[in-house]
């Protein structure tokens, strides 16, 4: 596992168009030089937004890469849930859901 | 004499972003305690707004995070995130390179503050300069303290940061204003987004109000985690204010409004 390398290239694609473009262009060639699992490397294509946030990447850097793929809001939090529904609770971080599975705070 | 201005305000990115979808009365009674704020701010005519920010991996990671920072550019660039998904058109906000030079230089006998001349504003600095700022006329000093990446900056030195401010801007010719920026229970970007303890900001905002220092800083993480969530984390930039200032606030607004994902929070505080 390796949280900070998959954090890292969320914050770097996040924060540089020049990023942006070349995942666009060539995704798998975007993700060259870090050092990351065959599961963290599909669910960053697919994007399995779910997947990502139960591997504990933070919700700051996540909603960025959500919203790069034209993820709306109530449909992003929905991924959240259904991915614990999916893979189980939250494995690392600060940012594990603390209400139940069919619960909707906001929407 | 020229700390001449310190107020609070939360910062969330739904509060431009999702306007659309929140109470209309309920948003612009917050939004009105803004321009309350922005023209309280205009009153006290200072030379620069340094904005005390938490900053959500804009420009600080896991790389090489500083407890703190203070820029020190000639201009600023924001938002960083999708100026359709904030609702905030891109922006060069002008920095003031020699004052932020001489600030720094004066924090750093008490508190060892990272510096920045380069500097990417998110949601946590374009939030509240679209308000304050709409005209984007001030000198901005960007300041980040880091309340994402543990380990996390420890309270008392949030307070001492607060602190350096007010020592090192009483030391300067120039007026500055200080907005301290942050949110106070919230868990933002979670599936609990909208969840809000709204008794726990009460109490803390009332520590807050009656300069409390104690009781401000009793607060473990852990606590903070378990009842206000990792948003809560962000009380540090409302501590480094009530270590600037010294003297009662007065909250001028506080809604939680969900859509928005943060109790809503305008204050001041008396500089004494
Ligand atoms: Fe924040």
């Amino acid at each position: 596992m390796s949280l900070y390398q998959l954090s890292k290239f969320l914050y770097e694609i996040n924060r540089d168009p020049a990023i942006q473009a070349r995942f666009r262009a060539n995704p798998q060639s975007a993700l060259e030089g870090y050092d990351l699992t065959d599961e963290e490397r599909g669910a960053i294509l697919e994007p399995d937004i779910g997947l990502l946030y139960v591997l504990g990447v933070n919700g700051q850097i996540l909603m960025h890469y959500a919203a790069f793929h034209g993820i709306e809001w109530s449909d992003y939090l929905q991924r959240m849930r259904d991915g614990i529904k999916r893979h189980g609770p939250v494995r690392a971080g600060l940012y594990a859901m603390t209400t139940s599975l069919d619960e909707k705070v906001s929407s | 004499m020229s700390l001449a201005f310190v107020g609070i305000c939360s910062h969330a990115p739904g509060i431009t972003g999702r306007a659309d979808r929140a109470d209309p009365a309920h948003r612009d009674q917050f939004y009105a305690a803004l321009g309350r704020l922005r023209e309280a701010v205009d009153a006290a005519k200072p030379d620069a707004l340094m904005i005390v920010a938490a900053e959500h991996f804009a420009n600080f990671f896991m790389n090489n995070m500083p407890a703190f920072a203070i820029g020190m550019g000639e201009k600023y660039e924001g938002p960083i995130e999708d100026p359709d998904w904030l609702k905030i058109k891109p922006r060069v906000v002008q920095g003031a390179p020699d004052l932020s030079r001489r600030l720094i230089s004066s924090v750093m006998q008490s508190v060892d503050t990272a510096y920045a001349e380069e500097w990417r504003f998110d949601h946590g600095i374009m939030v509240p300069l679209h308000f304050l700022d709409p005209d984007n006329k001030y000198k901005v000093i960007p300041a980040n303290i880091n309340c994402q990446g543990p380990p996390l900056t420890p309270l008392h030195r949030a307070w001492a940061f607060g602190e350096a401010i007010r020592a090192a801007a009483d030391a300067l010719p120039e007026r500055i204003a200080l907005i301290c920026t942050g949110g106070i229970s919230h868990w933002p970007a979670t599936p609990d987004s909208g969840k809000i303890n709204e008794a726990w900001d009460r109490e803390f905002l009332d520590r807050w109000a009656r300069q409390d220092r104690a009781a401000m800083l009793s607060y473990t993480d852990a606590e903070t985690y378990r009842d206000a969530g990792q948003g809560g984390f962000e009380i540090r930039t409302f501590i480094a204010a009530a270590g600037a200032a010294r003297g009662k606030g007065e909250i001028w607004h506080y809604r939680a409004i969900p859509i928005f994902a943060v109790g809503c929070t305008v204050g001041v505080m008396e500089i004494v």
